[in-house]
């Protein structure tokens, strides 16, 4: 098995086109488990922390680009991002324990391809967009689109994402992620709910998107939930609303972690609540 | 495939090793370097057992190449004590009798000492919080939790 | 956090007191702070090879052939084993903790040999130069197996259709003796008085099933075992375990060793809760260091711990109580069916014993099953077998109190068992301190406190026996008055600062200057492993007789010295001190002045204290648990939680405390979140700790600990067995008090999320 830490993303392109089993190394908290469960052999490990596209935090164009490689716990740190995206951030920090915040990242809680994933209907509901780079060059997909089922991502033989955009933000805006799990941390998400969204001086809700995660194949974007709630005030009959509409998207599964009836059910109570939380940010900001 | 030639600090001291490709920063520490202080509970970064301190940072030791390590600090367990004197977190351990069998103490103690650099005064939930990735079957926590902030209290004492 | 009722009811015997019932530094303390101890995994040797386990992927299936060949061929593979390595044993039952075993069973549970009964069941071995090839070499082991139908489930298995695991498994303890085998090993029982016309007294009864599914100790450090065997045979062993002796019975046995061949040291071990009392790596690891000559190291993964060690049973318990109206008990049927996994075993008879323990009942009835099923064999937890027959008894308590309005704590007061009752399964109770936690209890903050919606409160009560037995401890006086003290069960929480302190105040001696440590088995004579809560207990009544003979030789070699009679000599503060008149011509002699003089006076100064210890003191405790459940989704938090347990007396009040809030802990994840989850293949799904989901640390509150002590008359200081009884009442009262919560009566465990949202959605309760 070979290791490699390229420092440009052309390199961590090539390398990955060219193996035939190569896997991307970013915080490992997957990569690693999944190789010592004899789930995974790869011939080619690629690092990808010293590429700095991947590493970076900045602003840009008013909004923000997040390196794919950034941690949960560097995304916690940083001084501005959680003001501006706190469900995002909080999304991210809750993926596992304090020592796997300290290596875990968007970009491998993406790719790792789980629908519970926690940080990817945070994600989502921002409306973050993805920056992959490739044989081909760079394109941008929406995060809704990178993940299509369990494992299977969009991207092609040799692609990487690299970088997160998370668009300008209006005005009392903010968003909010929460998850249930049996216990108070460590768990898989058994459901996982991210909402965003705009309110105007009057409280009106003016834009917003609903995401759910395991609760189907795929992180869903559940465009119903959001319509169900734009042009309300978050009154108790469009949270309602919401929760049904949260709760119809549901195509969950029985397993392990709950059932399908439990999954849908609570769907809908943690849309409710996430979306209460993000109206209470956003009017404040 | 040849060996992967790293060069690390590890306590403190500078370090070199060979290392596979596949193994772990814990294999490295308790298999060649004879760190055995660092432990494996579980070897999939659900219990914390192998805490470390990476360029400052509190990771699972399991969750980590040996090859990744290269020109980076590592602080293990070994490395809490200054000579003779114990950090005020393991006397405070010692006295609060928080640990029982003792093999989640020294991933515990890593993290605490993270958390206490970090938040000097923290809360009972914010030390729950922060130590939930160390398992601990045997104390049902409670004193290790009353040993974080008494340690903590005396450690603001100067 | 803790505050002592201080009953000794001057249970010291003239014993003096100084450091025990003190907060003293453990001994091995600094080394588990710094990392330097060394656990079942850091003993290494030079040139060892690392072995590794071939493990069944079938829940059940007959193992037609092994071919080994092209494992044997793989460069860096030293040994490979199967069951041709091991010699068949008969039949022969033997202690297994507070269980008991089989030989027969043993050996084909370290390696199959028919068949594959669980999945993870061993099936080969093999000791390679590196984990890697140890790894590659089991990929080219070629095993054909005839899958078989499996059964999981206990009452499944007890079918008469159910597959069936071993042909010549007849039902012992039923009348005919059937002539069909069948998977149900055993019936037990236990009769007192006549439940029938008890019942009919009754003003009220109760009848309720209850399920539990099987959970694990738990122990953070797998297990982990180094071998090396000379070629004249001596083995040595290093392996973590609750009994070094056990373990050396075990391999002797199955490979045909002398015992005094093979030494064995018992490693810092990183808990074991019972679930280190049995082998599984240990005569592996010997069979192949014999075979490749040099020493192998092995280790397990967590998932071979999970789907490879005994779990605890699952269970089905049935509870019958009837009671009058005003609250007093007068007839009580327990059902216990429980799962032993692949070989028979289970705690049901302990189960059966424990059931009503904690009371006082003319009329008691009690029949217990033990069953096998393709699940791995069951080993011992905590209290094996009572925390589930207790759970289901303490529930049905708590619902005769709620239906004939009285004080869950005033009614088993009125029903508790107290010095001078007989217990159904045979002994009377000397002093037992189970009125006293109660009534500790009732005294808190705690008990008083007002609740909120959605919030509930449960108490319940529970009981251990805890056993002596065969301990030997010896004390060294070294030449400079130190004292070495060599103990032989295995330290797992503090029992080395326990035994110090017991040394330095019957020798008057300072703490520090006590050193203990465990020896092997070449190194002090046979010990029990350390469980049944009774390394305290035996070793403090061991080290009281060791130390009783350094005593009378010194008194002796003072009288020699000062030609004087006995009478005009005594012991007292850790010297010999001369009476009356003597005492104006010499002056006392401590044990330091003695050891330094030793040889003049006849040579090395030590005691040996080789006992079978007696008048173990049953342990009760009484749990106070709040929580909260979310009702939109079904998420329990515990709030607050008190724990009352009789100590006897408290050795070390700290390492008793953590006893209790350890085992509190451990019911809190077995009541709400723990439990081996089975496919449909028989396959378990979760062998991890992130789908086996312990509580972590923000799960739980501070564990408020309130240390009984009603004296144990039987030992010397008064001591009782704590390790045990702080898993037995959680389950009930967390249950108790998930009902004073939803007003739902959870019947099976874990209670978690799912199931809790189902129960208040079907009575359209699941809002805030």
């Amino acid at each position: 098995m070979r290791y490699e830490a390229p420092e440009s993303l052309e390199g961590a392109v090539a390398l990955l086109a060219s193996a035939k089993d190569a896997r991307v190394l970013a915080g490992g908290t997957d990569l690693l488990v999944q190789m010592r469960a004899d789930v995974l052999d790869p011939e080619l490990i690629v690092d990808i922390k010293k590429i700095p596209e991947t590493r970076a935090v900045t602003e840009e164009k008013g909004g923000w680009r997040i390196g794919a490689a950034v941690t949960g716990a560097e995304l916690k740190e940083h001084p501005r991002l959680k003001k501006v995206w706190p469900g995002v951030v909080e999304a991210a920090n809750l993926i596992g324990s304090t020592q796997v915040q300290g290596r875990a990242t968007m970009g491998g809680n993406l790719c790792n391809g789980s629908p519970a994933a926690d940080s990817v209907p945070a994600l989502i509901a921002a409306g973050a967009v993805a920056t992959l780079a490739g044989p081909k060059g760079k394109r941008d997909l929406p995060v809704e689109d990178v993940m299509l089922g369990p494992r299977k991502l969009a991207l092609e033989k040799g692609e990487i994402v690299a970088s997160f955009f998370l668009p300008p933000q209006p005005a009392r805006s903010s968003d909010a992620y929460l998850r249930f799990i049996p216990r108070t941390e460590m768990d898989i998400a058994v459901v996982g709910a991210g909402v965003s969204l705009t309110v105007d001086g009057a409280g009106i809700v003016t834009a917003a998107r609903v995401s759910l995660g395991a609760v189907a194949a795929r992180v869903l974007l559940v465009a119903e939930a959001a319509q169900a709630i734009v042009g309300s005030r978050l009154d108790a009959a469009a949270q309602e609303r919401l929760e049904a509409a949260a709760r119809a998207a549901c195509r969950p599964i029985d397993d392990k972690r709950g059932t399908v009836e439990f999954r849908i059910q609570v769907a809908g109570v943690l849309a409710r609540r996430a979306a209460l939380i993000a109206l209470d940010r956003a009017r404040s900001n | 495939m040849a060996k992967h030639h790293i060069e690390a600090t590890v306590n403190g001291d500078a370090v070199e090793f060979l290392c596979e490709t596949e193994e772990t920063l814990l294999d490295v520490l308790r298999d060649t370097l004879n760190l055995t202080g660092s432990k494996e509970g579980c070897a999939s970064g659900d219990c914390g057992a192998c805490s470390v301190m990476l360029d400052g940072r509190l990771v699972c030791s399991c969750l980590v190449l040996g090859c990744e390590v290269s020109g980076r600090k590592v602080e293990t367990i070994e490395g809490m004590a200054k000579g003779e004197s114990l950090h005020p977190l393991q006397q405070q351990f010692l006295k609060s009798a928080a640990l029982q069998c003792g093999i989640c103490t020294p991933g515990v103690l890593v993290a605490s000492k993270a958390l206490l650099e970090r938040s000097p005064d923290p809360t009972e939930t914010e030390i729950r919080y922060w130590l939930a990735g160390n398992l601990c079957r045997c104390t049902g926590y409670d004193k290790i939790v009353s040993a974080v902030m008494d340690a903590a209290a005396t450690m603001r004492k100067g | 956090m803790a505050e002592t009722n201080g009953h000794t009811n001057g249970q010291t015997n003239g014993h003096p007191q100084g450091f025990v019932g003190t907060r003293q530094i453990r001994p091995d303390g600094v080394d588990k702070v710094t990392g330097r101890a060394r656990f079942g995994a850091d003993f290494n040797l030079p040139g060892q090879l690392i072995g590794r386990v071939l493990r069944s992927p079938h829940p059940h299936a007959r193992i037609v052939s092994i071919d080994t060949s092209k494992a044997e061929a793989l460069p860096g593979v030293k040994a490979v084993i199967t069951r041709e390595d091991f010699g068949d044993q008969p039949s022969e039952f033997i202690p297994a903790g507070e269980m008991m075993m089989n030989y027969k069973d043993v050996v084909r549970n370290v390696m199959a040999r028919e068949k594959a009964l669980y999945e993870g069941h061993a099936v080969a071995a093999v000791a390679a130069t590196t984990t890697a090839i140890a790894r590659r070499a089991l990929k080219l082991i070629d095993v054909k197996y005839e899958v078989l139908p499996h059964v999981i489930d206990v009452v499944e298995a007890m079918r008469p259709d159910a597959p069936l695991l071993h042909d010549d498994l007849f039902t012992v303890g039923v009348e005919p003796k059937p002539e069909k085998p069948s998977n149900i090993a055993k019936r037990v029982e236990i009769k007192v008085g006549d439940v029938e016309a008890g019942f009919k007294k009754a003003d009220l009864i109760i009848e309720r099933e209850f399920k539990t599914a099987p959970v694990h100790q738990g122990y953070i450090e797998p297990h982990a075992a180094l071998a090396t065997v000379s070629e004249d045979g001596a083995t040595e062993l290093w392996t973590t375990t609750q009994g070094h002796f056990i373990v050396r019975a075990h391999c002797a046995r199955l490979l045909g060793l002398d015992m005094g061949k093979v030494r064995v040291t018992a490693t810092e071990i990183g808990g074991g809760f019972g679930g280190k009392t049995v082998v599984y790596l240990e005569p592996l690891a010997i069979a192949l260091s014999r075979k490749a000559k040099r020493p192998v190291k092995m280790v397990m993964s967590r998932e071979e711990v999970f789907k490879s060690s005994g779990p605890t049973s699952g269970a089905t318990v049935r509870v019958k109580m009837g009671a009058t109206r005003d609250g007093k008990f007068v007839a009580a049927f327990a059902e216990l069916k429980y799962q032993a996994g692949a070989f028979q075993g289970s705690p049901v008879q302990p189960g059966t014993m424990c059931a009503y323990a904690p009371y006082d009942i003319e009329h008691v009835h009690v029949i217990g099953y033990d069953v096998v099923s393709n699940r791995p064999k069951v080993a011992a937890y905590r209290a094996p077998g009572a925390p589930i027959s207790e759970y289901a008894v303490e529930s049905v308590v708590d619902e005769i109190a709620k239906k004939l309005g009285l004080d869950p704590i005033e009614l088993r007061m009125m029903n508790a068992a107290h010095e001078g009752t007989k217990a159904a399964y045979g002994p009377k109770f000397g002093p037992i301190g189970l009125e006293e936690t109660l009534n500790s209890i009732k005294k808190t903050e705690h008990w008083n406190t007002p609740l909120r919606k959605w919030q509930g409160r449960g108490v319940a009560s529970g009981f251990w026996f805890n056993i002596g037995g065969e301990t030997s401890v010896s004390l060294t006086v070294n030449e400079d008055g130190t004292i070495s003290l060599m103990a032989g069960t295995p330290d797992i929480g503090g029992l080395r600062a326990a035994l110090a302190s017991v040394a330095a105040d019957e020798l008057g001696v300072p703490y520090d200057k006590v050193r203990p440590i465990i020896g092997d088995t070449g190194s002090v004579s046979f010990n029990f492993l350390t469980g049944g809560s009774r390394s305290a207990f035996s070793g403090s009544m061991a080290i009281v007789e060791a130390a009783k003979q350094i005593k009378n030789e010194l008194i002796a070699r003072a009288c020699k010295l000062w030609e004087a009679k006995p009478d005009q000599v005594e012991w007292k503060d850790g010297a010999v001190r001369p009476l009356g008149a003597l005492a104006e011509k010499v002056k006392p002699m401590t044990i330091a002045e003695f050891a330094k003089i030793s040889g003049k006076l006849g040579g090395p100064i030590g005691g040996v204290g080789r006992i079978n210890a007696q008048g173990a003191g049953p342990s009760f405790g009484t749990h106070l648990v709040d929580l909260e459940v979310d009702p939109e989704t079904g998420r329990t938090t515990i709030l607050r939680y008190t724990v009352a347990q009789d100590a006897g007396r408290a050795l070390h009040p700290a390492y008793v405390e953590g006893q209790f809030q350890g085992g509190a802990v451990q019911g809190i994840g077995w009541a709400l979140n723990e439990e081996y989850i089975y496919g449909e293949d028989g396959k378990l799904q979760n062998a991890g700790f992130l789908d086996y989901r312990m509580p972590v640390a923000s799960d739980v509150p501070m564990i408020d600990a309130i240390l009984v002590e009603v004296g144990n008359p039987k030992h010397p200081y008064g001591v009782r067995g704590v390790g045990e009884t702080p898993i037995v009442p959680p389950l009930g009262a967390i249950a108790n008090a998930m009902e004073s919560a939803t007003g739902i009566r959870f019947t099976e465990l874990p209670m978690s999320p799912p199931k809790v949202l189902k129960a208040l959605k079907e009575q359209g309760r699941n809002k805030a």
